[in-house]
């Protein structure tokens, strides 16, 4: 079973409030002048940042905000953030695999950023609805 | 960057005890748009059971991440840290994290590899109560980039 697609908008000034809310104050995630001579394209978003996007899609996707039993994530690419008022989007979508022994649900997740993926092996185990 | 593969199996020193905060839950839900009140209300936490706020999924990373230091500021070990690239990263839980948890780091290393140049290095950290009680398990996997 497909589960609906969420997309979230992700701006500099994200990257920003997550450098603050989670103390991950790399210069690659808000400094052109240090993301690009370390080779990236531009300013990237926290890998993690990226996760915790596709942790309210799975939170989302099971109905409860304390659903999530088994979370895991493989970064592959990096998520560019232009420094425009648009910034870029990360698209999340998911397929039911099945249950586990414990009645929980498992679920394959895809994340995109322009069309490429972003995250491999993301995998969620979450608790089905109370 | 080659890592030394003898660290496989060691296990540091419990971290000091996180107090994980109310407030601090509210910023960082807020931070990545997780708008459900269980986040924020306590009393909407305490609806679903949980004696306060409820942090997000990938709210640990705040406190593993910092737990971390040990290992990649370990002097014998020998790590780069500029040139580290976060690989893979997961939770598995026993419980979420709520506001008022006083969280405590146990960091083992499981897995130390070198392929192409790069370093591999698998962590896993147990957070868990300073009563004991076990939280979440986190595994960290990062690669130290060769200087080709």
């Amino acid at each position: 079973m497909e589960l609906p697609t969420q997309t979230f908008r992700v701006t500099r000034a994200d990257l920003v409030r997550y450098a603050g809310a989670s103390g991950d104050f790399n210069p690659i995630h808000w400094s052109d002048r240090t993301a690009t001579k370390v080779g990236l394209p531009g300013v990237i978003a926290h890998g993690m940042f990226t996760m915790a996007l596709v942790g309210r899609a799975v939170t989302t996707w099971a109905g409860a905000p304390d659903a999530v039993v088994d979370f895991n994530v493989r970064f592959t690419r990096p998520v560019v953030v232009p420094d425009t008022d648009e910034g870029t989007e990360v698209e999340v979508s998911a397929v039911v695999k099945g249950a586990t022994d414990e009645g929980l649900t498992r679920l394959d997740i895809t994340a995109t950023c322009l069309g490429e993926k972003v995250l491999s092996q993301a995998r969620a185990t979450v608790r089905t609805p109370r | 960057m080659s890592l030394d593969p003898s660290f496989v199996g060691r296990t540091y020193p419990p971290t000091a005890p996180y107090e994980v905060g109310r407030e601090k839950i509210r910023e960082f839900a807020t931070a990545i748009g997780a708008t459900d009140p269980a986040h924020h209300d306590p009393a909407a936490a305490r609806a679903l059971g949980h004696p306060d706020v409820v942090a997000p999924p990938t709210f640990p990373v705040i406190v593993t991440m910092a737990a971390s230091r040990q290992i990649v500021e370990d002097p014998e070990l020998g790590v780069d840290y500029s040139r580290v690239v976060h690989g893979d990263q997961r939770f598995a839980y026993n419980r979420p994290v709520v506001a008022g948890d006083e969280l405590v780091c146990v960091n083992t290393i499981e897995e130390v590899t070198s392929r192409g140049g790069h370093g591999f290095l698998t962590t896993r950290t147990d957070v868990s109560t300073v009563a004991g009680e076990p939280v979440v398990a986190v595994w960290s996997k990062i690669v130290v980039r060769g200087e080709a």
